[in-house]
């Protein structure tokens, strides 16, 4: 893919309340699913590219919500959970059902969904409403059959894995086994086994003795793509750890540590917020990793610790404003990044509803927004420029005309193919690339 | 990096947003008050630094006057965990005149202390009307003077967890009365010896010393705090929000 490519919306769902807080493909990207602050899901399923049309690439419509968190209240500690969706990951898909996992702060849950597409007719025992028949009246019997019915997709949760994390998850991770899973909190990381909910693995514990000595949390954790005893873990001082779970039971000795030393010349009162990691991400091929701090993503060589091996300004022009973006709180928003199929494009999102695109071959970066004026169906994005100083050109906007509540925290991208997922607050875009 | 606030609007904008986070929906976020306490930790760097700069600035004029006589008196009061120790001058030298304060530097843990008006915050914290305690949000310390280990929340160890008993402590609801350390069983199994972690907090005690009523003046609309009568008691105020902000970094 090159950055100068295109891209034309084909989706633009608003959510009826909620601000999206989760975006994610599946496998295959025939499913992409959202997760909202109001605790529930939506999954749209791109339709079958049909012969009559050869030029509408399929598009994604709606096809199951569900409520999957709910608020609760925790009673010995006087808080209350929130049900924000957190993270969703989608299970590879080993029959008809689809599963995924979904966490809010505490609680992590597996779902199922399927199709049903027949109901069962002529019971013995109940009318066609489900009203038990008084047996006295059945003079007759005869087999039930099937018989097709509306597509029905339900939503139902398989497991839920609760009361292992005392502090906020803030990610979660299918290994590559498809058996195991993790699960990751500011001080602590839990290992799962699908099938067992009432037990888990503490693989990492960074929690001081004394609270008063903690200088870090993890803020982001993921298993690498193909080695199902490696994982990665991101902390708020901006480094990644590389663990490998064949070492010891409790991986809190590192197999890799992953650190670039801080530029002594931009030292600020909020260096530490800047350089706290918000995401981190295996590329596919599982030879390199990908982190999003507050102003730059950097890609990470597995076999070089010492510094990133590319970094890329995301949006430097804020770093004369960060004190005002941390009076309006703005410099604590946890950007996500994302790798394209191909580990060619990186890419990740600003405000202004801007997100942007790196191309890591090319080295050109495109930056473009994700807003209703610019969505209509089938209207082609146009890249976007900021002004930094001096002359303002027509189509440039300047630092100060920034909208910083509309932010881009999460972007998706399709596994195989250049069609992208955006929200921005409760709104979700998917934009493909232009077909000639 | 320019920063259009100063370092006293940083603090003070910091300990709010702390502040604020104990009533936010969801629990307090560990993650995002972490990040504010090493804004509050460098901002705090950088005032002492230029008020140690000025303080040594007045001392060199004023070098011939005697000191105030209540400062030798203040520092009885001084916990024991804190000595007026390390390589600077005696905190005599160091006298602001216009005002009640004492302060000292340790070079060695780079510990800065503050006594104000003869007595330690902490102490104030344990006078049944103190303000800051009547917010419920009972600074750390309470029960004794000198020495006591501030540092020591109940419920510390209370998320340690699913296999403890249900008696387990729970952390001091917002609101909660003020709690009474010694009551608590496991309170002894953290009281480590003394640290110069514990005088982090009279660090903090130092700033509010002096830049307290632009705190106050900051935030009007907050109907929790009583009216400021000096800046004693804005300090108090700060003092029982420092706790807030240090428990919250205590699990929950």
């Amino acid at each position: 893919l090159k950055c100068t490519e295109k891209y034309i919306c084909c989706l633009s769902f608003q959510s009826k309340s909620d601000i999206i807080s989760t975006v994610e493909f599946n496998h295959t990207g025939e499913l992409l699913a959202t997760g909202d602050k109001g605790g529930r899901v939506v999954i749209f399923q791109r339709e079958q590219e049909s012969k009559n049309q050869v030029h509408r690439r399929g598009e994604y419509n709606v096809y199951s919500t569900f409520q999957s968190h709910e608020p609760e209240f925790d009673y010995l500690k006087s808080l209350e959970i929130e049900e924000k969706i957190n993270k969703i990951r989608w299970l590879p898909q080993q029959n008809a059902a689809y599963f995924l996992l979904s966490t809010n702060d505490k609680t992590v849950k597996l779902w199922k969904v399927s199709e049903r597409d027949k109901r069962p007719e002529g019971y013995n025992l109940k009318d066609e409403e489900g009203r038990l028949r008084d047996p006295a009246t059945i003079t007759t019997l005869r087999v039930p059959v099937l018989r097709p019915m509306d597509l029905m997709v339900e939503a139902t949760p398989r497991r839920v894995f609760a009361n292992a994390h005392t502090y906020h998850i803030n990610s979660i991770s299918v290994n590559s086994d498809y058996e195991t899973y993790m699960s990751a909190d500011d001080l602590r990381i839990n290992l799962w086994n699908f099938e067992i909910t009432n037990q888990s693995f503490n693989i990492v514990d960074i929690k001081p003795a004394n609270m008063e000595e903690l200088t870090e949390v993890i803020t982001a954790a993921e298993f690498h793509p193909h080695h199902c005893n490696t994982f990665v873990y991101s902390s708020s001082k901006g480094t990644i750890r590389l663990c490998d779970m064949r070492a010891s039971a409790l991986c809190d000795r590192h197999t890799k540590f992953f650190e670039e030393p801080e530029d002594p010349s931009n030292r600020s009162f909020f260096s530490e917020i800047i350089s706290s990691i918000s995401d981190v991400k295996f590329s596919h091929s599982g030879r390199y990793i990908m982190t999003r701090d507050y102003l730059t993503v950097k890609v990470w060589d597995l076999n070089m610790e010492n510094r990133p091996i590319e970094t890329y300004q995301v949006h430097d022009y804020l770093r004369s404003k960060l004190c005002s973006l941390y009076e309006n709180d703005c410099i604590f928003d946890k950007f996500e990044c994302v790798w394209n199929g191909s580990d060619s494009v990186i890419m990740t999102g600003s405000y202004n509803n801007f997100f942007r695109m790196f191309d890591r071959n090319t080295k050109r970066d495109v930056t473009l927004e994700a807003s209703r004026e610019n969505s209509k169906p089938r209207a082609i994005l146009k890249p976007r420029k900021v002004c930094v100083g001096g002359k303002r050109r027509k189509d440039e906007i300047s630092v100060d005309s920034l909208d910083f509540s509309k932010k881009i925290l999460h972007t998706a991208w399709h596994p195989s193919e250049n069609i992208i997922a955006v929200a921005a607050t409760n709104n979700l875009y998917i934009f493909q690339d232009k077909v000639n | 990096m320019e920063c259009a606030l100063d370092a006293q609007s940083l603090i003070s904008i910091s300990l709010r947003k702390i502040h604020s986070s104990r009533t936010q929906r969801g629990g307090i976020k560990l993650h995002k008050n972490l990040l504010v306490s090493y804004v509050l930790r460098n901002a705090r760097q950088l005032y002492l630094s230029e008020r140690y700069a000025e303080l040594y600035r007045r001392q060199q004029q004023q070098q011939q006057q005697q000191p105030p006589h209540h400062q030798h008196q203040h520092l009885a009061y001084a916990a024991p965990g804190m000595p007026a120790r390390g390589a600077y001058p005696a905190p005599s030298d160091f006298g602001l005149h216009c005002s009640s304060q004492t302060t000292v530097l340790d070079l060695d843990t780079h510990v800065v202390t503050t006594v104000e008006n003869g007595y330690l915050h902490q102490d104030c914290c344990a006078s049944a009307h103190c303000p800051c305690c009547g917010q419920g949000a009972p600074g750390p310390g309470l029960s004794s003077a000198a020495g006591c280990k501030r540092k020591y929340y109940p419920g510390q160890e209370e998320e340690e967890d699913d296999e403890e008993e249900a008696g387990e402590l729970g952390a001091e609801p917002p609101g909660g009365a003020p709690f009474a350390p010694c009551k608590r069983a496991r309170f002894e199994d953290f009281c480590p010896d003394s640290s110069p972690d514990a005088s982090n907090i009279s660090n903090l005690i130092s700033i509010f010393g002096s830049g307290f009523s632009g705190l106050v003046s900051r935030q009007p609309d907050s109907s929790e705090q009583p009216p400021p009568l000096n800046g004693q008691l804005c300090a108090k105020q700060a003092l029982a929000s420092l706790g807030a902000w240090t428990r919250a970094i205590v699990a929950f």
